[in-house]
């Protein structure tokens, strides 16, 4: 795991983050963690040996992370809250809001506190106390919320302002369920900044309400920390370390893998999109979605009527044209009015005029950047498709499997290429995707035709592979076919770990040159 | 229970200030729950509210006083109930106070109190001007009151 290390180190600054990151390894190497590199670059099963060596192999493109289970967050959240405890020697209920006043940066409060211990607390909301923290019945107390005086059980936090438990249960339902609020709840009195802590929380509300105030709790921590980040996969409640920085993110395509199978980039949470760096999805996801290929598809389709400016597109017919709006009768090469045209009705002999020229190299272009604009967005959307279809295929894949396994009594295990090759298709479907978006920004020089190699290299084994994974069971149960998509499947993972590497490098080395800045 | 606490709340409040109503405050109507109106003037001798009587309507929820209730300015021809020129007041009677928001607003508070905050930040005012982007706002807002994201910009006015 030393490559790791270097990699990283290369990445992020001193600090804690490399700290968590070298425990990160440490666990990554007991193997759960790094899981999904098997789903990254599924390997056909060919033995214990290669498969090993190909783990231990770091990729350029592969960036250090880890996944957190909720259990784990909490584990996280308690270590620090127990190390501030101890070092501080103050309850844990008040290290836990001081930590979240400090966006969990314990060393930041640690240096604060023993400057100033008065002040960091006033800030915090744990302003000086006067009791203890306990349930009182007390005779003649008016509850300003209610306006009751019945004498029922009453609260108050250490700023001594005293309501019965039942308007604070609504006051701090009211605060946990609508507005979704956990870590900054203060004490119901005006202008009081006093911060309710979980254990008088705990003392006054119903237990799922408890669950669902530290189901929040968790999530602040996640949302103040920068390196964590939620997988937004839907039900999925992990999340996410990294630590990249986000001025790195024009150099490194940081592609997570959450242990629910999600792979996204972490640097700004949409589908893995290896090769392309986020600034340029933005800006392609952009251009595919507004109006503005819309008015260069008018510029290199239409004209407008000389007389009443409508909107024309020519969609066949000869070069005379009459406006359906204004009648006028024109001539669609020059523009000139018809009648004018002298004998040569159906050949506009005045094409080469001076007038029409410059309108006409204004359309060329235009016509010439829609057309490229046309041939990257085609070949993204197809690869958008066909990954899409080759999930549905792949949904289908496990009913194959069972087929098979019938059908020629093999194993389950030795059916499982078929999953791998589906996994290898929709994976490298992805990148090919990318790669098309990625290459309508490149300016032509040798570095792309190179890129240009990779890109077809992987695709043509992509689509062979995409043939052959579609072949009815009964031949799927020929051996030689099932080595052929076996040695398939590891090339196409093969060409993408390189289209990929060569990529990322050039990308970290800054020496791409752009045609279209993004 | 979040409609007893809203009722029983309401009904201590009412009885409260049907028995002694502070000063420059008329109750109008009140009957029932969810929505109250009540005439304010201005205590001091303010040029810009002299001689006004200034209308205005509570929603109330069945999260109150968990939740702030609606308030808003009403205007009447007859009789005359303008809208105060403040420049924390839209000219359809939305107020602009933090008091009135979820972050501002503490369950201690009550209808009076909200009155006398609001008697307050007219009495300081010396500004006859309307919130900026006024004409925008009020020909464009189709949102309640408690769902405008307010930039509560200073609470010197």
């Amino acid at each position: 795991m030393d490559s790791d290390d270097e990699y990283m180190s290369g990445l992020s600054s001193e600090g804690e983050d490399n700290i968590l990151q070298d425990e990160s390894d440490e666990e990554g190497s007991d193997g759960d963690d790094f899981g999904f590199e098997d789903d990254e670059e599924p390997e056909p099963d060919l033995g214990y040996s290669q498969k090993d060596s190909v783990k231990k192999e770091k990729k350029s493109f592969d960036i250090n992370f880890k996944v957190y289970h909720p259990a784990d967050i909490q584990t996280q959240q308690d270590e620090l809250i127990n190390e501030v405890n101890m070092i501080l020697d103050i309850r844990k209920e008040d290290a836990a809001i001081l930590l979240r006043h400090f966006r969990w940066n314990k060393e930041r409060l640690i240096e604060d506190y023993m400057d100033r211990p008065n002040k960091v607390l006033e800030s915090a909301g744990l302003g000086p106390s006067t009791s203890g923290l306990q349930l009182e019945s007390i005779m003649g107390f008016t509850c300003d919320i209610c306006y009751e005086d019945d004498g029922t059980q009453t609260f108050a936090m250490k700023c001594g302002h005293r309501y019965c438990v039942d308007c604070y249960k609504q006051y701090l339902g009211q605060k946990i369920i609508e507005e979704g609020e956990a870590a900054r709840i203060q004490c119901p009195n005006d202008g009081c900044k006093r911060i309710m802590d979980s254990k008088s929380l705990d003392l006054l509300v119903t237990a799922d309400l408890q669950q669902r105030y530290h189901e929040i709790l968790t999530r602040t921590f996640v949302e103040d920390k920068d390196h964590l980040k939620w997988c937004p996969a839907p039900d999925c409640q992990n999340a996410i370390e990294c630590g990249i920085k986000k001025k790195d993110l024009d150099k490194v395509v940081p592609t997570v893998a959450c242990d629910c199978k999600h792979r996204f980039c972490f640097g700004c949470g949409i589908p893995d999109h290896q090769p392309a760096p986020c600034d340029l999805v933005k800006k392609w996801l952009k251009k595919c979605a507004d109006d503005s290929e819309t008015a260069n598809w008018i510029s290199a389709n239409t004209k407008e009527c000389p007389k009443c400016g409508s909107t024309i597109e020519k969609n066949g017919g000869c070069n005379h044209m009459t406006c359906r709006k204004c009648k006028n009768e024109f001539c669609w090469m020059c523009m000139g009015i018809w009648s004018e045209h002298g004998t040569s009705w159906y050949n506009c002999n005045r094409f080469e005029e001076k007038s029409g020229s410059e309108a006409r190299d204004a359309q060329a272009k235009s016509r010439i950047s829609l057309e490229r604009y046309l041939h990257y967005y085609n070949r993204y959307a197809n690869h958008e498709l066909s990954a899409k279809l080759d999930k549905d295929l792949y949904q289908k894949t496990e009913k194959k499997m069972i087929q098979l396994q019938t059908a020629s009594g093999m194993s389950w295990i030795e059916v499982q290429y078929l999953n791998t090759a589906s996994q290898a298709l929709q994976t490298c479907r992805q990148t090919l995707k990318w790669t098309y978006a990625f290459a309508f920004y490149l300016a032509r020089n040798n570095l792309t035709i190179m890129f240009e190699d990779n890109q077809k290299d992987l695709e043509m084994a992509v689509e062979a592979l995409s043939e052959m994974f579609e072949k009815p069971v009964t031949e799927l149960a020929d051996a030689k076919l099932k080595v052929d998509i076996m040695d398939k499947t590891s090339y196409c993972n093969k060409r993408r770990v390189i289209l990929l590497a060569d990529t990322a490098d050039n990308l970290a080395n800054g020496v791409w040159s752009w045609g279209i800045s993004f | 229970m979040a409609t007893t606490l809203a009722t029983k709340r309401l009904s201590k409040e009412l009885a409260k200030i049907t028995d002694i109503m502070p000063d420059g405050l008329t109750l109008v109507s009140a009957t029932d729950f969810t929505s109250w109106t009540i005439d304010l003037t201005v205590l001091d001798a303010n040029p810009l509210y002299l001689n006004q009587t200034f209308r205005l309507k509570f929603l109330f929820s069945d999260k109150y006083p968990m939740e702030p209730p609606e308030v808003v300015f009403v205007s009447l021809h007859e009789p005359p109930r303008p809208i105060p020129m403040h420049p924390h007041i839209y000219s359809n009677g939305i107020i602009c106070l933090d008091l009135l928001g979820q972050n501002g607003w503490s369950p201690v508070q009550n209808v009076q109190s909200i009155c006398v905050s609001l008697q307050s930040m007219l009495t300081g005012n010396s500004k006859n001007e309307r919130p900026e982007g006024d004409t925008a706002f009020v020909a464009t807002n189709r949102q309640r009151p408690r769902d405008i994201n307010f930039y509560y910009h200073d609470d010197k006015v």
